[in-house]
């Protein structure tokens, strides 16, 4: 079966490979969409945090032996850290201001961050193996699909909504959403809100590292990898709007899938087709398709 | 005007004296250095018209700056006209692109306003990276610089030294002119107060977007004049990467001041011509942790540092 | 006016003492080289401090073979890959610091720009890192040397090579700008030209990071050969796909424009069977294998053939100021054109009249994982590529300098 000159096979896959990235742009989203949810930034280090996760996970392989599934537990962790040193030292100091400056702050980090990976690991990146349960592949008929990207949707997916799931239905995540709504009186009935901004950052910061774990056996584990992503991420949440959890992971994987199918009929035009879909949704609803204006 | 009177005074001296020296100055040092000085001040300040005045952070300026300098290269070269009509076709080019721009980025305000510019202008980089005419990753080569008007010719260091020096002066004056204008001070208004400018009547969206236009034509007669010195547009000026360097430049200068971005320009344009040579690839780092140091302790600037430390001593 | 006036009689009064002396015939006694190349970004491996080391190697080596009256000085400038930057620094070195060649020039809009400069201001480029063929045609000039390899020699090599060894079918995946259209057509007409078929081709932006629904297009065409026609970190990724997808090994990739840095990177096991071409190995004969371990011994890697290259293009051009007595650019460059080259690199290579140095290049083969003894050891040579046929022949060049 063909359709507009595809077969249908093509596009099958095709599809599912959007859908692979997608699972990227959604964790990434998320991300970004909790830290703004109660700190009011964007966190531009986003992208440098997501590459340095994927270093962590390299560096302990290669260093200390420490396999795959023990680094996409460890990375998170030691980054997330990192992003709560952050928090508490610097971030936190600009509360007060413009929200300007904490985009411009982690913009200067994710080049800091950039320039030493740089400088230690060269720009050619470095190769990291597909862990050995998940090598090989499975023959759909239509397409051979790797055992390790349907992972990555798998476990991108069941992170996104044990987050939207801790968000919605737990007390720590009722907090946090009226922490969003009114600090200041979230803080008068005694729950320590500089702690629970904190901990977002912390976690927020913590999935980036994630999907640099997930990302490493597919792509080269490079310095730069996560800048170019960053700003398509950027798009993505301008799109979703960052009003509401779920609003960012469908947008996410939705951006995921259009951009497979652009690689089939118009290939030239998937570097830009994300940026063209927010043109189209600012023209016509300006706040985003979930946010609030 | 909440100005400083003392300011007010000093401001004719101090613009004459910077103009002296701007015309002596390539005696004394390389001009080629000046040039790329006073072009990445001029990028600052009309960048500065928007962030420091209108209170707009855009995070696509990159995007003007380098569409003017390919348009006017290209005009340049390959249609032949003289020098100062490529840098107004350059200028022009900019300021639809901003018209543009300005239409769908001023629909948010805040963070969501740099991201949109920041994709758009990402959505720039991607359309030049592309097409043929722009030269792709070689970029826009062998540009000549001509004849201004026909008749001088700008092969001559110093010529083009003062062609750009006439270009840079004019796109301050401009800058100045509209920061003083009621105009600037509508805009002042809105930055500080939104919703009080709109509940006094004024038309915010409009006013937002003339500035955003003007910001961006001036970036682009930076950029024109750019690849007229240089002889070259390439890829770096279109890139996001510039877009984060004027940000640095005005910041570090001083937010808001009118003369800061020049100084910040003049900073890290030297810094980098320095640091290239003796760190190599720590020049990244190094420009972050300025970025850094800026936002956590002197988000005044250098001038604007400066002039807080004149303040009190004159109270003193 | 009076301006103008001031410069003509500075610039006369500096001639004046510049021709003072000249007896000497070379400026200050001096010759300076300046080594322009990529130290921080993504050809650093392939060029960068590499580039540098190879330099200092030549000078060093140059000193100790002839004793030149003349000191030799060598600077080195990241351009990071701007061209911008690079024609800033060019131009710099050549009016303030009386630099006399400007060398290595990585990535095509580097080279283009600084030629342009070193044409105006008559001093010589010797570019042994990039890789675009305008520079040797509709951009040529008559001070610039195109030392190490271009994509011409590459493509021809390769594609040539493959076509008739069966591989007939092919289907790029082309980075979607100039160079890897260019890259593409080249090739295209090598596969046609000796038989085989061209089936499509798909161009993915640049730079990418996930290739996987290019891949699966190439896949479906069913072409036996994918050819990359891209660069850098585009072909890595590309080649690690293709591997997880399962498409290599059952379809063979081509990657048109490879080095040996990009295969240490990646791993025998994601690049085994790959054919490349190549303007040098290090484990070719003893002459190159010598001059290679007193390389890697100082920079814990094996040279690529950009850093082999910047040596002997260096040590050459050392040796034509010698023979010539002068550094003048347009005497330098004769006697270096009409030099035969001979040295661990290159046997009887010339440089033509376009600025091209032919020499011959090397069709190879990556090992697979257990077929490789010791570190760093990679290839099979399969062929060597006569430099007759290796590179473009002058009746196709388009270079203005070429009287036809």
């Amino acid at each position: 079966m063909e359709i507009f000159g595809v077969s249908s096979a093509l596009l099958g896959s095709q599809l599912l490979i959007g859908l692979i990235n997608g699972s990227f742009y959604a964790i990434l989203s998320l991300g970004l969409a909790i830290i703004f949810g109660l700190l009011n930034i964007i966190n531009f280090a986003h992208g440098a945090q997501y590459m340095m996760g994927a270093f962590v996970a390299w560096i302990a392989l290669t260093k200390f032996g420490i396999n795959y599934w023990v680094s996409l537990l460890l990375a998170p962790i030691v980054i997330g850290a990192l992003g709560v040193v952050i928090e508490r030292t610097m971030l936190r100091k600009l509360y007060k201001l413009d929200h300007l400056y904490g985009l411009l702050l982690t913009f200067g980090l994710a080049l800091i961050f950039e320039g030493v990976f740089r400088d230690q690991y060269g720009i050619s990146g470095q190769s990291y193996e597909v862990p050995e349960l998940l090598q090989g592949g499975v023959n759909l008929g239509f397409m051979f699909v790797p055992i390790y990207r349907a992972w990555i949707v798998v476990a991108a997916l069941t992170v996104c909504f044990g987050t939207w799931f801790m968000i919605e239905k737990t007390k720590l995540g009722s907090y946090l959403r009226a922490g969003t709504e009114n600090p200041q009186m979230v803080q008068a009935l005694g729950i320590n809100v500089p702690l629970l901004i904190t901990f977002t950052y912390g976690y927020g910061v913590a999935l980036a590292a994630f999907a640099g774990v997930l990302a490493a056996p597919v792509y080269q584990v490079n310095p730069l990898m996560g800048s170019n992503l960053i700003i398509v991420v950027f798009a993505v949440v301008v799109i979703g709007g960052m009003g509401s959890i779920m609003g960012s992971i469908v947008t996410g994987l939705g951006l995921g899938l259009i951009e497979g199918l652009t690689r089939v009929f118009y290939p030239e035009g998937s570097a830009v087709v994300v940026f063209i879909i927010m043109v189209i949704v600012l023209l016509v609803r300006p706040a985003g398709l979930f946010g609030k204006s | 005007m909440h100005k400083n009177s003392m300011f007010a005074r000093a401001t004719p001296y101090l613009f004459g004296a910077l103009f002296i020296i701007g015309l002596i100055a390539p005696f004394a040092v390389y001009p080629t250095f000046l040039m790329k000085i006073l072009c990445f001040g001029l990028f600052a300040c009309a960048f500065n018209l928007l962030l420091g005045f209108a209170g707009l952070l855009s995070f696509g300026h990159a995007a003007f700056l380098g569409t003017a300098g390919y348009v006017c290269g290209m005009l340049v070269r390959d249609v032949g006209v003289t020098p100062e009509v490529g840098i107004i076709g350059g200028t022009v080019a900019a300021g639809l692109l901003g018209w543009v721009f300005g239409v769908l980025a001023i629909r948010r305000t805040g963070i969501y306003f740099a991201m949109i510019t920041l994709a758009l202008s990402q959505m720039v980089y991607f359309l030049v990276l592309q097409i043929k005419a722009t030269g792709g990753e070689d970029g826009l080569q062998g540009v000549p610089r001509g004849n201004l008007f026909g008749i001088i010719d700008l092969s001559n260091n110093l010529s083009m030294y003062y062609l750009v020096f006439a270009v840079f002066c004019i796109g301050f004056f401009i800058i100045y002119r509209t920061i003083n204008s009621p105009f600037g001070e509508i805009l002042k208004a809105i930055r500080e107060n939104e919703p009080r400018a709109i509940s006094l009547g004024y038309d915010v969206a409009k006013f937002k977007l003339l500035a955003f236009i003007i910001s961006a034509s001036l970036a682009g007669m930076a950029g024109a004049t750019k690849t007229l010195v240089f002889q070259l547009a390439s890829l770096t000026d279109v890139h996001w990467h510039m877009s984060g360097e004027v940000v640095l430049m005005t910041l570090l200068g001083g937010l808001g001041t009118v003369l800061g971005p020049l100084i910040g320009a003049a900073t890290v344009v030297s810094l980098q011509t320095q640091l290239a040579d003796s760190v190599g690839s720590w020049v990244t780092v190094i420009m972050g942790v300025i970025f850094v140091l800026c936002v956590l302790l002197f988000r005044r600037g250098i001038v604007g540092e400066l002039q807080a430390l004149i303040r009190r001593a004159g109270i003193r | 006016m009076q301006i103008k006036k001031l410069t003509t009689l500075a610039c006369a009064a500096a001639f004046a003492a510049l021709s003072g002396a000249a007896n000497a015939q070379i400026s200050g006694n001096t010759v300076k080289v300046g080594v322009l190349t990529d130290l921080s970004g993504t050809y650093s491996d392939l060029a960068g401090s590499g580039a540098v080391l190879a330099t200092q190697m030549a000078i060093d080596d140059f000193i100790a073979e002839a004793k030149p009256a003349f000191k030799i000085e060598m600077v080195s400038a990241d351009h990071q890959n701007k061209a911008d930057i690079a024609s800033n620094k060019a131009r710099e070195w050549f009016e303030r610091e009386g630099v006399d060649a400007a060398t290595e020039l990585v990535t095509t809009s580097t080279a283009l720009a600084v030629m342009k400069i070193a044409k105006e201001m008559n001093r010589i480029a010797l570019m042994s890192g990039p890789a675009s063929t305008p520079i040797t045609n509709e951009q040529c000039n008559d001070v610039s040397v195109h030392y190490t390899y271009d994509t011409y020699a590459l493509a021809n090599g390769t594609a040539k090579a493959v076509t008739k060894q069966g591989g007939d079918t092919w289907f790029f995946l082309t980075a979607d700008y100039a160079f890897g259209q260019a890259l593409e057509r080249d090739s295209s007409a090598v596969v046609t030209a000796n038989g085989g078929k061209v089936l499509g081709s798909v161009r993915h932006p640049f730079p990418a990071s996930d290739f996987s629904s290019f891949l699966l297009q190439a896949q479906a065409s069913g072409a036996k050969i994918i050819g990359l026609a891209n660069a850098g970190a585009d072909t890595t990724n590309a080649i690690k796909q293709a591997a997880e997808f399962g498409i290599t090994p059952k379809q063979s990739l081509a990657g048109l424009l490879m080095f040996i840095s990009d295969v240490h990177s990646l791993g025998l096991k994601n690049t085994q069977g790959m054919y490349l071409t190549t303007g040098f190995y290090w484990d070719l004969n003893d002459d190159t294998r010598t001059w290679s371990k007193r390389f890697f011994d100082k920079q814990k890697r094996m040279p690529t053939m950009v850093q082999a290259g910047q040596y002997s293009s260096v040590l050459h051009y050392l040796r034509a100021v010698q023979a010539a007595g002068s550094d003048d650019s347009a005497k330098v460059m004769a006697q270096m054109k009409k030099t035969p080259i001979n040295d661990f690199f290159a046997k009887n290579g010339q440089i033509r009249e376009d600025g091209r140095m032919i020499h011959d290049m090397y069709l190879v083969q990556v090992k697979k994982p257990d077929e490789s003894k010791y570190p760093w050891d990679y290839y099979h040579v399969r062929q060597t590529i006569p430099a007759a046929e290796a590179f473009q022949p002058l009746s196709e060049s388009r270079c203005p300098l070429i009287k036809k």
